[in-house]
């Protein structure tokens, strides 16, 4: 009774989840995939997409550990309520997250003048697509790291600072190499956000082939035009992000 | 006093309001109106608003239940159907590809829209026509795959005859985005981003306030016609052949007016 009610609900959810993906495999023949690819659109589209979001996702692992290795530590509520803000952008609907950017970051937005000053206009340009890819994909990555850090033995840090190591031979030599699995697996997750980042980039970056259409944009600009074309390049999306998903992984895990 | 603050705690009492509101709301209220459903392109959600009061106040125990979308999708939507009485698209291509299916009878061209030039407020002075347009540093049109971006490029070629064979070039050169939807485009120009774009003329009225209007000149610019029809699977053909007759009258057609819409030439 009780491994047939577990098999049954896990069975719902894995049919929900998968059998829309293996729908958008099947029901597109290798012509109709190879005609898509051979769009002018792909080319640029996924080489942006690789670029930007392989930006974004070093900016956030640079930025993101130390934040949630200071997280980690401190208890306060203060720490709390800072914990709590960096998960915000995870329930903010991506055109409101687009909107937010434009009135910070943008001509007009709190930092407009100061920006406008140095001579920087950030909207329409690649750079907006890497700041909004590291909004939306940030918390996935703070959020396990986070969780990673707390999970390490106090003792073995004690024991390593009774023995004489710094405090930042502590983090590098003893809490990263504990933490590296969960840490792949976040950056991991984070990085997919990013791949399919899409409302934000389009309200704060806009959509001109080459400089800020990524793959995403490019799959809803074919859309309008043909279906076929929008499902091969969801595919190209799809086996990239498997791929690169199950090499993060493997890398975490050896 | 220090504010007792704890994430955990308030997402517990969000769960509970949450579980709370979706139980509350999960017995659906008994249902005595009859629902006439009509598929609109998102351009016409002002204009059908008001042409809906007006039904329902002739039409007592009749509610209109309006799906704003692209008509792109509308259309897509009925393909695989979705129970619509009435379709009213932005363009003659989809309303036709349903023509094609057997999915709808014949349809009528009921308004029509004008693309018109939006400017940055503070650009007002220097962009007057459609010939200053190149002076615009960042230009943001529809996407080629849009109806909006397609009527661009027809009067980009038309203006090149009177503008000169560069025209086009200077003007593309000049462009920052190619957004997926009109609503786009005006959005980066209200809020500053972009400093011009060519959106419909009901769009840019509806931000009258914060962008200027440059018409642009008949003989250069193209008509956007909408055209409306019944389903042939109308759950109530009756009421929805009503409804178009009253979106046709003279009061349909003062509704549409105010919003933007015109009537179409030749008519």
């Amino acid at each position: 009774m009780w491994s047939a009610a577990l098999g049954t609900l896990s069975a719902l959810l894995l049919l929900l989840v998968l059998l829309p993906v293996v729908a958008l495999l099947v029901t597109a023949s290798p012509r109709d995939l190879l005609r898509g690819l051979a769009d002018p659109l792909v080319g640029p589209a996924v080489q942006l997409t690789l670029a930007t979001t392989t930006l974004s996702l070093l900016a956030i692992v640079a930025c993101g550990t130390p934040l949630a290795w200071l997280l980690a530590h401190r208890r306060t509520r203060r720490w709390r309520l800072v914990e709590t803000l960096i998960q915000l952008p995870v329930v903010l609907p991506p055109a409101v997250a687009g909107v937010a950017l434009l009135l910070a970051f943008g001509r007009r937005g709190l930092l407009g003048p100061l920006l406008g000053h140095a001579g920087i206009g950030l909207p329409f340009t690649t750079a907006a697509v890497v700041l909004a890819e590291v909004f939306v994909a940030a918390p996935f990555y703070v959020q396990p790291a986070i969780a990673a850090f707390r999970r390490l033995d106090p003792d073995l840090v004690l024991v390593a600072r009774t023995l004489g190591a710094s405090r930042p031979k502590v983090f590098f030599s003893v809490a990263l190499p504990i933490a590296r699995s969960a840490l792949a697996g976040g950056a991991a997750l984070s990085w997919a956000r990013a791949l399919g980042e899409f409302g934000a980039t389009l309200m704060f970056a806009g959509n001109l082939g080459g400089r800020t259409q990524t793959l995403p944009l490019a799959i809803y600009t074919a859309l309008e035009s043909d279906l076929r074309t929008a499902q091969s390049l969801s595919i190209v999306l799809v086996v990239v992000a498997f791929g690169l998903l199950v090499a993060i992984r493997a890398g975490g895990r050896s | 006093m220090r504010p007792r603050f704890s994430a955990g705690a308030s997402l517990g009492v969000l769960g509970v309001v949450l579980c709370v509101g979706a139980g509350a709301a999960a017995p659906a209220p008994p249902r005595t109106d009859t629902e006439l459903v009509i598929f609109e392109a998102a351009s016409l959600k002002a204009a059908f608003g008001r042409i809906a009061e007006t039904f329902e106040r002739t039409h007592p125990g009749t509610k209109i239940v309006t799906n704003a979308a692209g008509s792109q999708e509308l259309r897509a939507q009925i393909e695989h159907g979705a129970a619509a009485d009435v379709f009213a698209s932005a363009d003659r291509k989809h309303m036709d590809a349903l023509v094609g299916q057997g999915l709808i009878a014949s349809s009528r061209v009921f308004t029509c829209n004008e693309p018109v030039l939006v400017v940055r407020a503070a650009l007002a002075a220097s962009i007057k026509t459609l010939s200053d347009l190149p002076r615009a540093d960042r230009i943001v049109f529809g996407a080629p795959e849009v109806p909006i971006g397609a009527y661009t490029l027809q009067i980009l070629r038309k203006a090149a005859t009177k503008y000169g064979d560069d025209f086009a070039t200077r003007v593309q050169a000049k462009v920052a985005s190619r957004e997926l939807n009109v609503r786009q485009v005006l959005a980066k120009v209200v809020l500053g981003e972009a400093d011009a774009g060519v959106v419909y003329r009901s769009d840019a009225l509806s931000a009258h306030g914060d962008v200027r209007i440059v018409s642009i000149p008949p003989e250069l610019n193209v008509t956007a016609e909408y055209p409306i029809a019944v389903l042939k699977s109308a759950p109530h053909r009756q009421l929805a052949e009503q409804w178009v007759a009253l979106v046709k009258s003279a009061a349909g057609a003062e509704a549409l007016r105010a919003a933007g819409f015109s009537p179409c030439p030749g008519w």
